[in-house]
């Protein structure tokens, strides 16, 4: 089975734009399961509410296209009530750390065995570009029209600090690594956080001086900072650009998980 | 035993394998008692952050096939509201209970009332219909909270146990039946729609795990389960089968005790203020007076008020300002008078008495 | 017959276990009715604390006490809430080392706390003496019954204790009614 086995066919076209970054997440999260070898019998994938989230209804698995904000908390009662299935979530910014934040935090405290996987386009598309808990400070949506005066979170950080077995980050860029990333997620028991920067040419990028799809595609290539080289410019006391953006894997441990069969 | 423990018995017995809530008074008491029983019947028991997660994590449960429930109050059933929304447009069995206590807001955490009776029948947004259950005793909590699983998997539907602070609380005989009856979920048919009915109006159920493949979404879905939210019919043929596979089948829904069908005044009840009643014609032995209890609140099977055929009256006294009275009246040219009560206690039996004697 | 009975006191003293005993002596051992309730709140956790329990040979049909045909009282503040409005006909069992005032109508004064602390060693087990002396005085449950009630009741380990406790119940109560 290749990946685009794992589509279903009788529904296309779908919902995105032209250019938008979510086709190439769900692309490198289906290589990864795929690689696993897990059968669409035993995967189920869970979401909320946004353009991101529309992803479980192109999948031919189980799959529970919930409320804004709580697909961990749903994702959390499949796994628990059953964990032989495999349970992998898609979220977007706004979904996870805005109206989701608190479910998002207590499922890295529980580590409970899932697979979250958020498509980080720093707005929220679905709605039609309204800030998000990661737009960046200074930039444009329709709710922050003089450029955003609120701190961007770090949607890594959070999930590092609250007790993730494993975190990274990459962007729609960096799809080898992304497939990897995704990978390890999935072999690792506990709470898994992978965050995937996506170009939204529709609703951030107008706005935000990406012209061309390509443009934000660009700057992702350009400003991506690998987390060891990262590491090693501030143990020499170097500052890094407010715009750079570290990927990798930036958490890796072995808390003992929920939701595990024993 | 107490009340609440009897429900959260009852839904063992019934098989329930997950509970997910958030303590509140005063329904904690059932989620303490899973706490301590789930775990030794290869069930599982979460305390989530809040009710919203509580009750979505019973919903994410229910798809892997296991029977599942919640209980909580007021302000956590406020929080519950949009998933239980999502339950009924993705028709998800599972079973809520509602230990009532008075309200708004935190109002009166540790007395009891029945103030969110329009809430579980009206308080997600849209169309839909729903099963409440009213139990009036401590058997009645254990018996109803088993049958509620069954009417949720028949359905296909969140079915609510709206009890309140005094049943759940006070302590009473419990007789526990050898055998539970149940009435499970029936599994979809391999190769049929997962959203197509049949003359039930219920499709099969397709469970996660079992190869099916199913897409369930809370947005308006085709038969199957693709989203189609533009389409005027397909949401329109849509609410109405999810509104009437619950109200065409009220009648045989319906469960009621039925005292003195011969009478002029008639009663009628629904939890904790039903004993009071029962107290009046127990003390009065008058037989133009007359009791219909509901165990079933809703759907409101307005029939049951013509097996009272001689009814000039109905009396409807409720710890609320008259929320099924207003249901009652919708249905009857015969007077209705509601009675009110508010503050956390229960209608005196001799005040009712006195209203009795006063319409004389 | 329906017999309802109040208790109150303080929070601690085991107010609402006793309620508890007494409705499961009723319905576990003499084959009879009860329903047991109890205010909840702040009160539970010190303060005036009450439970009641109503038995009878029928089914409790109101689950509320409205008129106590018996009341057990065991601080002067839960005869202050609980016990002021007594009607004529009722009886009163007070825990006389700790509550003053008497009511109007038939009194019943066990010394319970202080027997505890002084004969069996345990402030605690006051409220087993006030059931000892409630069941010797009024019969509303069989003294079989809250034998085997307490027993069901009571921690593990505590047993004879608890089962001295409930005798000297008996024993005082006997003493004010016959002698
Ligand atoms: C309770 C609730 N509030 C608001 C909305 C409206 N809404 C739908 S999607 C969305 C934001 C989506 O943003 P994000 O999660 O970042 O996903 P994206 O569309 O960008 O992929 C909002 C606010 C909703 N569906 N439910
Ligand atoms: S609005 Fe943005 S996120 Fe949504 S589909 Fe279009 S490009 Fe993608």
């Amino acid at each position: 089975m290749s990946y685009d086995e794992w589509f279903r066919d009788d529904r296309l076209p779908h919902i995105y734009c032209a250019g938008c970054g979510n086709g190439t997440v769900i692309n490198c999260t289906l290589s990864a399961v795929d690689q696993m070898g897990w059968t669409k019998d035993e995967t189920v994938f869970v979401s909320g509410i946004g353009c991101s989230s529309r992803a479980p209804g192109y999948i031919v698995a189980d799959s529970l296209h919930t409320t804004h904000g709580r697909a961990i908390a749903f994702a959390t009662g499949i796994k628990m009530a059953n964990p032989d299935l495999r349970v992998i979530v898609f979220t977007g910014d706004g979904d996870l750390a805005a109206i989701g934040g608190n479910h998002f935090i207590h499922a890295c405290r529980r580590n409970i065995d899932l697979t979250v996987v958020c498509m980080n386009n720093m707005i929220y598309g679905m709605t039609g570009g309204q800030g998000s808990p990661t737009t960046p400070q200074g930039a444009l949506s329709t709710t922050t029209p003089y450029g955003s005066a609120e701190a961007a979170f770090d949607l890594c950080g959070l999930a590092a600090a609250a007790g993730a077995n494993y975190v990274a980050r990459y962007t729609s860029y960096h799809v080898k690594e992304l497939i990897r990333a995704v990978r390890t997620g999935l072999e690792t028991p506990g709470f898994s956080f992978i965050e995937a920067l996506v170009q939204c040419p529709t609703n951030f990028g107008r706005r935000n001086k990406f012209r061309q799809v390509m443009d934000q595609i660009e700057f992702f290539k350009s400003h991506a900072l690998l987390v060891q080289k990262a590491d090693r410019m501030r143990e020499e006391g170097k500052k890094i650009p407010d715009d750079m953006i570290v990927i990798g894997e930036l958490a890796r441990r072995n808390r003992p998980p929920l939701g595990v069969r024993k | 035993m107490q009340g609440n423990t009897a429900c959260a018995e009852g839904a063992l017995a019934a098989g329930c394998r997950f509970f997910g809530g958030y303590p509140i008074t005063p329904s904690t008491e059932i989620a303490e008692h899973m706490a301590l029983k789930l775990p030794k019947t290869g069930g599982v028991f979460i305390q989530m952050e809040d009710e919203i997660a509580g009750i979505a994590a019973v919903i994410g449960a229910s798809w892997t096939g296991a029977r599942a429930m919640t209980a909580t109050s007021g302000p956590g059933f406020s929080l519950m509201m949009e998933n239980l929304g999502f339950a009924v447009m993705t028709e998800t069995p599972c079973v809520v209970v509602n230990i009532q206590r008075g309200g708004p807001s935190t109002g009166q955490p540790t007395m009891a009332a029945q103030g969110d009776m329009l809430q579980c029948r009206f308080g997600s947004h849209g169309d839909y219909s729903v099963i409440a259950l009213s139990p009036a005793s401590v058997q009645e909590m254990y018996d109803l909270t088993a049958e509620a699983f069954n009417l949720a998997d028949r359905f296909r539907i969140p079915v609510f146990v709206m009890a309140d602070e005094i049943i759940g609380h006070m302590r009473e005989k419990l007789v526990v039946p050898d055998t539970v009856t149940r009435d499970d979920r029936i599994p979809l048919q391999k190769g049929n729609l997962p959203f197509r009915a049949g003359d039930s109006l219920v499709p099969g159920f397709p469970a996660f795990g079992k190869g099916y493949g199913v897409h369930v979404t809370g947005l308006t879905h085709d038969e199957r389960g693709y989203p189609c939210a533009t389409s005027p019919s397909v949401h329109e043929d849509l609410v109405t089968r999810l509104v009437n596979k619950v109200e065409s089948a009220r009648n045989t829904i319906a469960s009621c005790d039925v005292i003195n069908p011969d009478a002029q005044v008639v009663f009628i009840s629904y939890g904790a203020p039903s004993r009071a009643v029962e107290q009046v014609l127990h003390d009065i032995r008058r037989d133009d007076v007359g009791h219909l209890r509901l165990k079933v609140v809703w759907p409101f099977a307005e029939s049951l008020l013509s097996r009272f055929a001689n009814a000039e009256t109905f009396i409807v006294p409720e710890l609320n300002m008259g929320q099924i009275a207003r249901e009652i009246e919708r249905h009857t040219d015969r007077t209705v008078i509601p009675v009110p009560k508010l503050g956390g206690e229960l209608h005196n039996p001799s005040d009712l008495a006195r209203l009795l004697e006063e319409l004389a | 017959m329906r017999t309802e009975i109040r208790f109150s006191g303080f929070g601690g003293q085991g107010i609402i276990l006793a309620a508890v005993i007494v409705g499961r002596a009723a319905v576990m051992y003499d084959n009879k009715y009860a329903v047991q309730t109890q205010v909840y709140g702040p009160e539970a956790r010190g303060g005036a604390s009450m439970s009641a329990v109503i038995i009878d040979d029928e089914p409790v049909l109101f689950p509320k006490v409205t008129s106590p045909d018996i009341y057990v009282i065991m601080s002067q503040e839960g005869f202050e809430k609980y016990g002021v409005s007594v009607s004529g006909g009722a009886i009163m069992l007070v825990d006389s080392s700790l509550v003053h005032s008497r009511p109007s109508c038939r009194c019943i004064e066990i010394p319970a706390t202080k027997e505890a602390r002084e004969s069996l060693g345990r402030d605690i087990v006051a409220n087993i003496i006030m059931l000892g002396a409630l069941v010797a005085a009024t019969g509303v449950v069989s003294r079989e019954a809250i034998e085997k009630a307490i027993l069901d009741s009571v921690p593990r380990g505590t047993e004879e204790l608890n089962l001295k406790a409930m005798k000297k119940g008996f024993e005082l109560a006997e003493k004010v009614m016959h002698g």
